[in-house]
């Protein structure tokens, strides 16, 4: 099979690499960019640990082709921090513990943020359902949640 | 001996809830995990070929079109393993590659077991050509079920027994016939699947003279070097293995982490190139042990308290294939099946039961939680024949309070109880939580909701802390100062997320009377401390903690031999103090000591041990002291069922829990946290199906469930006992943590049973079986109604 080139965007910075037809956008971002702070948890799209966004839209990079990013945007934990300053939802995990192994954190966390895009006031029920998708096997979640309830009344007084 | 608190107030030493050391690396995504490590150019991928039987003989293989796939650059197996071809952990009865392509043969033992390796360029080449293989068998009738093996008597060795008879000198058979009252049940119990969110996976890298280096995610370093060495018929020295960190374990990694290693190991060793291996989930559902499923029988002699007289107990464990830790297992779920009751004549019996199934292994309790299933399930069930709050017929069974003198502290296997702080927990905890008040309510509220009934349960645990194979009741660990006073440590124990690494190096911190920040925590590795034990048995931290100790309290004799010497003082007038030293009147700081020691040609390395105190078993007669001591805890949790559908929601958990004097309260508190949750999807939503062809068909969290965001429960209350102090000199009296929680959530299983029994108007008992899926629920709903 030929490979595929492919342009793209990701976490601001114009990117450019060959892949196979059938390699996912999670395989390019950990094995071809280099980025492997998005996960492997299923390959199913079942755990939430290979979360990124393309255009701003929360997807899970495993059930997306890498072709698929030509000419679109991705985000992707690596590029939560501004620099060495973490972004308040990153410090608050920090300070609430909501983490053990740190295997889902940076999918939880990219799809927290986009959570907090589309909603900056969710109620802790709306936090609840739109985490569902992010396993977590260490944590019982509370801590999670505790975390993103404080980062999100934060950055609404930012 | 122990002074709790004489270190200097240094920053982030013991006690202080410091977070995860890699807290920030997690929340940047630049935490590095096995799969994560930099892929060394020639690097190559493995993949397993799986049998499609789960019992009988390979009769042809045909591994050609394995071969002929693109990207394959080898395919390894019974005849390409130059050394012993097994990795059994305990009895070498573990066929790595089961099949031999020389031979044209193979027994194959369940549905899923390696046959053999694949080594391709990708990925995704090794996993596809896997698949490629043409393999005939002969089939073999499967013994699957707990049933079918007790039926066939397919099991490992014979079962165990451990008896005690009561003051009169009655076993247990005649206290239950003299007994007021007897009652008898039986109790299903599922197994578990670990679901660490990072798979198995490792790296080897192949070095000068035919070493190997290998990255793993593994809890037992020091297991995997000596397995990997005999597959290849190397000495241990030419192998090292690393963990930096695990995304998670719980006792999956504890041996299964070794299979692929071994496979990363022998394609290295095969081709002289790096490889790698992953399992994809599905596989790695399917090819590695899970928390053993039982069944256990009970008859049991008691008053109208529902004190117990006597009691019964047989247990039968499914344990798979294969042996690996299942005897130590299922002697700890026999130890754990008195949970905090005196049990004055007692028999428990246990059954390792050899089925065609994956071979079951560590998980979180190690048995224990099966085992206190059993004796809480006997509980209620008396409870509810008597008509008695179930918390009253607990409270009355269980074991003196310390110095109690009551004559109440015996166990099952004849150690004494002698911390037995229970009691006074579920006081607390009742009254904090109003327990007695809202079971009232609540039995008064479901009385008008015809469809969503309530429940509630208060559970304790005892969970006794040692490995029970008392040689792995050894820890070691190694300690550096560098010459510009920062400290590098380094110990047996591997991190997988609990915070092990962050406790001991706060150890490290208060004992040395440094900041935090100068003591650095490395990758456990082989080659640095050996022969260390597997970070399980929740004995981490109490075990590193002290070997770090013992090297700290080295250096520190050195230190202060030097000091005295070289500003000619006393010895006893150095004085260690936070970051600095007291040398007679003056006061230097530890880098200037430091200096001056390294000077003078002192060592500034050490090696710390230590072995844990007290403990003794004898197998034979069932007797000694198998723990150093118990952790304890309970909880109460309210849940409510739809009696429509049978699904359930747990409404609100209350947790008191002793951890001693705790090293890190924010850590103790992820780890109750996170195992009470563990242990409830245990018992209500994670169920492992096996068709009756032995394939295990819930192998991908499609349909597996472990619990999620939405399933949090609504209320959660946690606290640690404040009064918890280890009697034990525990490192810095604290208790461990890893495991225990996870049996709180017993309690969840029995507000879900309580809640059952509502349907019936408590007329019935539920007998509720684990995990309490919908299905499950439901069919007690209707049993209880019927009735
Ligand atoms: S790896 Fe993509 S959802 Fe699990
Ligand atoms: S912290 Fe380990 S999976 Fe969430």
């Amino acid at each position: 099979m030929s490979r595929i080139h492919v342009t793209t965007s990701v976490n601001g910075d114009e990117v450019d690499f060959l892949c196979e037809p059938d390699e996912t956008l999670l395989d390019a971002l950990r094995n071809r960019l280099g980025l492997t702070g998005s996960k492997e948890g299923c390959g199913t799209g079942d755990c939430g640990a290979c979360s990124v966004t393309l255009d701003g839209r929360l997807v899970c990079s495993c059930l997306v082709l890498a072709a698929e990013a030509e000419g679109r945007e991705i985000a992707t934990i690596e590029g939560m921090a501004e620099g060495e300053a973490l972004h308040p939802l990153q410090k608050k995990f920090i300070e609430h513990a909501a983490l053990q192994c740190g295997v889902c954190t940076p999918g939880i966390l990219v799809a927290t943020k986009a959570l907090l895009e589309k909603n900056p006031d969710p109620s802790e029920t709306e936090v609840r359902y739109w985490l569902a998708g992010n396993l977590c096997r260490c944590t019982g979640y509370d801590k999670i949640i505790r975390a993103v309830m404080d980062a999100a009344a934060e950055l609404r007084r930012a | 001996m122990d002074a709790p608190d004489h270190a200097p107030p240094v920053r982030d030493g013991v006690h202080v809830p410091r977070r995860h050391d890699s807290a920030e690396k997690h929340v940047a995504g630049r935490a590095i995990y096995a799969d994560d490590a930099p892929e060394p150019p020639g690097l190559l991928h493995g993949a397993f070929g799986l049998a499609t039987i789960a019992h009988g003989r390979i009769t042809a293989l045909d591994l050609d079109p394995v071969r002929a796939a693109p990207g394959v650059v080898a395919v390894l197996s019974a005849d390409d393993v130059p050394g012993e071809n097994d990795t059994g952990p305990v009895a070498r009865d573990e066929v790595f590659l089961a099949a031999s392509e020389a031979a044209q043969s193979g027994d194959v033992h369940f549905h899923g077991q390696p046959l053999f390796l694949v080594a391709a360029e990708s990925r995704e080449a090794a996993r596809r050509a896997a698949r490629l293989a043409q393999v005939s068998y002969a089939e073999e009738p499967a013994v699957l079920s707990i049933a079918q093996a007790m039926e066939a008597g397919s099991r490992f060795g014979t079962p165990y027994r451990m008896a005690r008879p009561d003051a009169e000198g009655r076993d247990a058979p005649q206290a239950i016939e003299g007994a007021p009252m007897r009652l008898s049940g039986r109790v299903e119990i599922g197994g578990q699947e670990h679901f660490y969110l990072e798979g198995q996976v490792a790296m080897a890298l192949p070095g000068e003279d035919g070493d190997l280096h290998i990255l793993s995610s593994n809890q037992h370093p020091s297991e995997c070097q000596l397995i990997v060495a005999h597959l290849l018929g190397l000495s241990a020295h030419a192998v090292t293995v690393e963990v930096r960190r695990m995304g998670g374990g719980f006792g999956g990694k504890e041996t299964q982490g070794n299979q692929t290693a071994a496979a990363a190991a022998l394609i290295a060793h095969c081709t002289g190139r790096p490889a790698k291996l992953r399992l994809d989930r599905d596989d790695d559902i399917v090819t590695t042990g899970k928390r053993h499923d039982f069944v256990i029988d009970w008859e049991a002699g008691f008053d109208a308290t529902g004190r117990i007289h006597g009691i019964c107990v047989t247990q039968m464990a499914r344990c798979g294939w294969s042996l690996d830790l299942s005897n130590a297992i299922c002697d700890r779920a026999m130890f754990h099946a008195d949970n905090c009751y005196y049990l004055p004549a007692v028999e428990i019996v246990s059954h390792r039961l050899r089925t065609n199934t994956v071979s079951n292994t560590a998980f979180r309790g190690f048995g224990g939680p099966q085992g206190m299933v059993g004796i809480e399930r006997a509980m209620d069930e008396i409870a509810f024949a008597l008509g008695l709050d179930p918390l009253a017929v607990r409270r009355a069974n269980f074991y003196d309070p310390p110095d109690a003198g009551g004559g109440r502290s015996t166990t099952p296997y004849h150690m004494e109880v002698e911390d037995c702080v229970i009691a006074e927990i579920v006081d607390d905890l009742a009254a904090r939580t109003g327990y007695e008040a809202r079971r009232g309510e609540i039995r008064a509220a479901n009385a008008s909701s015809p469809v969503i009934k309530r429940g509630i349960a208060l559970t304790p645990v005892k969970f006794g802390i040692s490995f029970t194979t008392s040689f792995l009741n050894q820890a070691g660990a190694l300690v550096h100062i560098y010459r510009d006073g920062s400290v590098m440590l380094n110990h047996g124990g591997t991190e997988m997320g609990q915070g092990l690494f962050i406790k001991v190096a706060q150890v490290a911190a208060s004992e040395l009377g440094l900041d935090l920040d100068r003591v650095k925590i490395t990758a456990t590795r082989t080659d640095k401390v050996p022969n260390t034990s597997a970070t399980a048995a929740s004995s981490g931290s109490d075990m590193n903690g002290m070997a770090v100790r013992d090297a700290c309290a080295k250096l520190k004799a050195r230190l202060r031999g030097f000091a005295a010497r070289h500003w000619k003082v006393a010895e006893a007038e150095v004085e260690f103090l936070a970051n600095r030293v007291r040398v007679g009147r003056k006061t230097i700081a530890w880098e200037a000591l430091i200096e001056a020691a390294y000077l003078a040609r002192v060592s500034l390395s050490a090696t710390g041990f230590y072995a844990t105190p007290k403990i003794h078993w004898d197998r034979d007669a069932a007797r000694g002291r198998p723990f150093y001591y118990f952790a304890y805890g309970a909880a109460v949790t309210e849940a409510a069922i739809d009696t429509l559908t049978g699904e359930s929601r747990i409404l609100r958990v209350d947790i008191l829990h002793d951890v001693g004097r705790s090293l890190n309260p924010a850590v103790d508190l992820g780890q109750i946290e996170g195992g009470f949750v563990q242990g409830t999807g245990w018992l209500t939503s994670e169920e492992l199906w096996w068709d009756d062809t032995g394939r295990l068909r819930t192998h991908a969290p499609s349909t597996y469930k472990i619990p999620a965001c939405s399933d949090r429960p609504r209320v959660l209350n946690m606290a640690l006992w404040e009064k918890g102090m280890n009697r034990e000199l525990t490192i810095r009296r604290s208790k461990a943590v890893g495991e225990p929680p996870l049996m709180l959530a017993i309690s969840a299983l029995h507000a879900l049973s309580d809640a059952v029994a509502a349907a019936g108007d408590y007329r019935r008992y539920p007998g509720l079986e684990a995990p309490a899926t919908p299905e499950r629920i439901l069919a007690a709903v209707e049993r209880v109604r019927d009735g």
